[in-house]
């Protein structure tokens, strides 16, 4: 065993583990020095494997470092320091905990130089965050974060098959680039996907996520996500369906987010459709595009976390309005929050001089330079529908629009400084891009600023703009509830079930009643045979167990006889 | 004097218990039981590692019972497998008598708490009987003392179902016990011989006959009777449900597990993987294992009792080992072996902190446990860290034992059972967090009394059991070699 280097993550989630033990002092050094600490240690990290652990037949590489893994693990850490300030006066002291122990060991994934060690990272990645969720304490959040972790707990055994199978064929543990041609590698591929909140498992993300706390959504945004973007990114650079999943994600993101009243749950759609990008540019694999997916990781959990600060602090200051309907005109008592989120959805649509600007147009590049026509097109469209449901409409409806009559003052001074560190980073980075594309993975010359490009992208946003004010008679939100896939899962298909029993065609508006008849069904069905009376609960009659043993004995005896 | 005591070992495991058994009944205090059941206890766990070193070091021990030659004397035979089973009883006895005190006082009537430790030990002296002897019938000789011991045990539960749980347990489990002695006698008949590995050596002749056919199904039967095995597990829940709160610790923890060492050692020390190959017994155990880890995990769910719950969780836990059984690879035997130990401190753990509940709020009914969370904190959190690894969670014991399952499954190309094992994975969650969410999210009832904390005798043996749920979950040396060194002498026949 060698040790280099203590892993940075660990540090983190260590960090988690102590924070709820220690008094608010001692707490709040944690909280703010810990992850600067981290993000130092981070960039103490060598090239190469840095330590390695025996663990069953096995030497993990625990520590594995090079740029991809720093520029995910140094984005992971601001976002912990940043999430951290922002959060800092949260009474639930649990949620900060868990937030750090989700942020550790995402940044434990980023380093992760074998499989067993990403997926050991994955699972406690899932309890995290799940917890996080819970620190919310509502009875939406309890009943949220029990789908999401089932949902997670799914994708980790489907990731451990897959794991184990592709150790079993390859008798190798290292995570590298690999193509999917086996069921081992499928279901590693399947696994990630579904912490990507990819199709058809999507729905997981804006229904957990707006249940957070006012500061843990900021949290929840950064981590599960941009974590499965790394291990694509490594893992399956270059795989073509992810070009689909990817152009797919994009709009499905768009249109419901467009279609969304609770703005919590707009930004939530809008990050599927911002890993939509990215996956896309793993999708398409050359040194353009995976650059391109690394830099927007980096840079969109910088603005969908402010924009989630901007938001939260609404949450935080209203007592908890969150709806598009209740809101608005806020921006005369919250001028620092408005300015902050505006910046936010500024550097979302990817106007020049934010940072959205320098990163994405790297994905649409690539996808130019490889002659992907139809996909270089559903970028540009996208990125008027960006501006769209992201851009436009929430600041306007939350700041502006209608006067709601609400007067919240700005958020106290950690909650702004946070916001301000944010739009800070998104302009200093809209306008020198230099430093990051200095520690993005693959070399690049890449240049945005041309004089074509700048002017291309203004007349998308200008007639993107213009369009939502002349269809703002539609766009108003009323009091909607949108279906989303699961409603597929969960609801047609038991619909779907009554109506074809019945051979009626009445439409009935009740379908929840029909959802409860159907999984009473199923339920009753399991209960009658495992139920405390069902046949395989009961443990009354002596006599009918030693008649079970005879049977049984019985059994073997004839399938004996048979065999010889 | 301890050099040499060394090669007397084997025999010292199983007569101090033995006769400190008697010793409690001649004292009769309650105090002095406890203090001998606890010195006797750890005692024991010592020659046990002492035991598994040597066994480690220089292979199997042979011990001949007053020098008689095999196959005509008793042999006590020590090999990897033998001195890891007696591991896990061991430390497991030493654990619990720790906790024991509080718990037996408040359960058991005073003037029969000497009696739960006498009977303790001679389960205990039971189930290293037979992870020790290299002779199957004097194997049936310490299967009843243990059994014996056990029923009498549970009996002593204070609510009047204890009795019928008992008796129930009773009636299987001569039953069991029957079937196994006359699929001794059977071969007996056939070979003229009882000792394993002569057994081993003699049976292939006669392998092909009916009579031995007739054997492997009595022998079948009766040990999958005394390890739950389903559909043969009805004892299981009411015993483990109505048993003093520290007995179902113990047996929960260690007597299914001997149980599984006993069909280990009949299938592949004295039939062999042989067997297999020519009668479809493993197509059946994969059957029923397969049953009992989705079926029972079910049932689970739907109890309302935490003991009953978890005991049916055991039932489908002794499927995945019967699963592990069911490939005869050495991954399979393995996995089996490994989770022996990994399910002896899970269950150990998670019982533990029911007979700590138990101890302060008088009831194990989940709806009664609301609360708890915040009134027994360290208890609840050590709760939380043993269901992880009862779900498998990495840095775990139970992630370990799912991990080598799985791949055992897959090295067959059992793409199904791998995903029937995570289903069954996925269902042991929903059941774990019944208790949790009760646990956690429901306050105290109004006007219920003011619990608090149990006490650092309790707390200690708790918190000991989950640091190794973590600490075997991340340090897998010890484990992993021993389990599979003894799969590889299993599956190469050599007992």
């Amino acid at each position: 065993m060698t040790i280099d280097a203590f892993p940075p993550g660990v540090i983190l989630v260590l960090g988690g583990l102590v924070l709820p033990f220690v008094s608010q002092q001692i707490r709040y050094t944690i909280i703010l020095l810990l992850p600067l600490f981290v993000l130092w240690s981070v960039w103490q990290v060598g090239d190469g494997v840095q330590l390695t652990l025996p663990f069953l037949d096995y030497e993990l590489a625990v520590v594995k470092g090079d740029a991809l893994s720093r520029i995910f693990a140094t984005v992971f850490a601001i976002m912990a320091f940043v999430g951290g300030l922002f959060a800092l006066k949260q009474k639930q002291v649990a949620e900060l905990a868990a937030a750090f122990i989700y942020a550790g060991s995402a940044i434990g994934v980023a380093f992760a130089g074998d499989l067993i060690t990403v997926f050991i990272f994955w699972e406690i990645m899932a309890l995290g965050s799940t917890m996080v969720i819970w620190a919310a304490k509502t009875p939406e959040s309890y009943k949220a974060s029990m789908r999401y972790l089932m949902i997670h707990l799914l994708g980790g055994v489907i990731l451990m098959i897959g794991v184990i199978a592709h150790i079993a064929d390859t008798g190798s543990v290292a995570f590298q680039a690999m193509t999917p041609n086996s069921i081992g590698t499928w279901m590693i591929l399947a696994g990630f996907l579904i912490n990507a909140g990819a199709p058809p498992l999507t729905a997981w993300l804006p229904d957990a996520y707006p249940e957070g706390s006012f500061s843990g959504t900021v949290f929840l945004s950064a981590f599960t996500t941009k974590t499965a973007v790394y291990v694509l990114l490594r893992g399956y650079p270059g795989t073509e369906i992810l070009i689909y999943i990817g152009v797919y994600m994009i709009f499905y993101g768009i249109i419901y987010a467009l279609l969304e009243n609770d703005m919590r749950r707009i930004l939530s759609y809008s990050i599927i459709n911002q890993v939509g990008f990215m996956i896309t540019g793993i999708g398409i694999g050359t040194e353009m595009a995976l650059n391109g997916a690394a830099a927007h990781a980096f840079t969109h959990i910088i603005y969908k976390g402010l924009l989630l600060m901007s938001a939260g602090s609404v949450i935080y200051m209203t007592g908890g309005k969150r709806k598009c309907t209740d809101l608005g005109g806020l921006f005369q008592s919250m001028p620092i929050t408005c300015i902050c989120g505006i910046i936010g959805a500024l550097a979302i649509s990817s106007f020049p001089l934010t940072s959205g600007f320098i990163s994405k147009s790297m994905i649409a590049q690539a996808a130019g330079d490889e002659q992907l026509l139809f996909v270089w097109m559903c970028l540009a469209a996208a990125s008027a529908g960006v501006f769209l449901h992201a851009g436009i409409k929430f600041p306007w409806f939350v700041f502006f629009q209608k006067d709601s009559g609400l007067r919240p003052k700005d958020p106290p001074w950690n909650m702004k400084a946070a916001m301000i560190l944010f739009a800070f980073l998104c302009i200093a980075l809209g306008v020198a891009p230099g430093p990051l594309y200095d520690i993005l993975p693959f070399k690049t010359t890449y240049e945005p600023y041309t004089v074509p490009h700048v002017i291309n992208q203004l007349q998308l946003l200008l007639f993107a703009g213009l369009s939502f004010f002349l269809a703002l008679p539609i766009m108003k939100r009323t009091l909607t509830i949108s279906l989303d896939w699961d409603w597929f899962y969960r609801k047609f298909g038991a619909w779907l079930i009554v109506f074809l029993t019945r051979g009626t065609v009445e439409m009935r508006r009740d379908i929840f009643g029909n959802l409860q008849i159907f999984v009473n069904s199923v339920i009753n069905l399991a209960f009658k045979g495992h139920g405390p009376n069902g046949i395989f609960a009961r443990t009354n009659a002596t006599g009918n167990s030693v008649a079970t043993v005879i049977i049984l004995l019985t059994v073997l005896m004839l399938i004996f006889y048979l065999e010889i | 004097m301890l050099s040499s005591l060394s090669p007397h070992l084997p025999i010292i495991q199983v007569v101090l218990p033995l006769i400190a058994a008697p010793i409690c009944v001649i004292f009769r205090r309650t105090g002095v039981a406890w203090l001998i059941a606890l010195v006797v206890s750890w005692l024991s766990f010592g020659i046990s590692i002492v035991l598994l070193e040597q066994v480690i070091s220089n292979g199997p021990i042979s011990y001949l019972l007053g020098s008689w030659p095999t196959p005509w004397g008793i042999e006590y035979r020590v090999d990897i497998l033998s001195a890891f089973v007696m591991l896990i009883v061991t430390s497991i006895g030493a654990i619990v008598m720790i906790f024991a005190p509080n718990s037996v006082h408040m359960e058991i009537p005073p003037d029969r708490t000497y009696l739960f430790y006498t009977m303790y030990l001679l389960t205990f002296t039971g189930l290293l009987g037979i992870t020790i002897t290299g002779d199957a019938f004097n194997l049936f000789v310490f299967l009843e003392i243990s059994s014996l011991s056990s029923y009498v045990l549970i009996s002593l539960g204070a609510e009047r179902n204890a009795l019928t749980a008992a008796l129930r347990y009773l009636i299987l489990g001569t039953v069991g016990a029957t079937f196994y002695i006359i699929g001794v006698g059977l071969m007996y008949q056939m070979t003229g011989t009882l000792n394993i590995t002569d057994l081993a050596e003699r049976l292939p002749e006669v392998a092909s006959t009916k009579t031995i056919l007739v054997a492997i199904g009595f022998i079948t039967v009766g040990i999958g009777l005394k390890l739950g095995l389903f559909p043969l597990h009805v004892w299981l829940p009411n015993a483990y449900a109505y048993a003093p709160s520290v007995v179902t610790v113990f047996l929960a923890a260690t007597a299914t597990k001997v149980a599984v060492y006993m069909m280990l050692r009949v299938y592949f020390s004295i039939f062999g993987t042989k067997m297999f190959s020519a009668l479809p017994i493993d197509e059946l155990l994969l059957i029923l294992g397969l049953i009992a880890i989705l079926s029972m995990s079910a049932v689970a769910i739907y109890q309302s009792n935490a003991k009953r719950l978890l005991a049916y969780s055991s039932v489908a836990q002794v499927g995945y080992m019967v699963i592990g059984i069911s490939m005869v690879t050495t991954t399979g035997l393995t996995a089996t072996i490994l989770h022996l130990f990994n399910h002896a401190m899970i269950k150990c753990a998670l019982f533990l902190v029911l007979a700590a509940v138990f101890y302060r709020i008088k009831s194990v009914k989940i709806e009664d446990m609301a609360g708890l969370g915040k009134a027994m904190p360290y208890t609840m959190a050590a709760f939380i860290v043993a269901g992880f690894s009862l779900l498998g969670v990495p840095l775990t014991v139970g992630f370990i034992s799912k991990w080598y399952l799985i791949l055992g499954a897959l090295e067959k190309g059992w793409w199904p059972v791998a995903g029937l094992i995570v289903v069954s994975s996925l269902l042991a969650v929903i059941y774990f967090w019944k208790i949790i969410e009760i646990a956690y999210f429901k306050p105290r009832p109004e006007g219920a009394a003011e619990i608090s904390e149990v006490p650092l005798n309790m707390l200690l043996p708790i918190w000991v059991m989950v640091g190794s749920n973590v600490y075997f979950g991340m340090n897998t040396d010890l484990t992993v070699s021993a389990a599979m060194s003894a799969a590889k002498s299993l599956i190469g026949g050599a007992p």
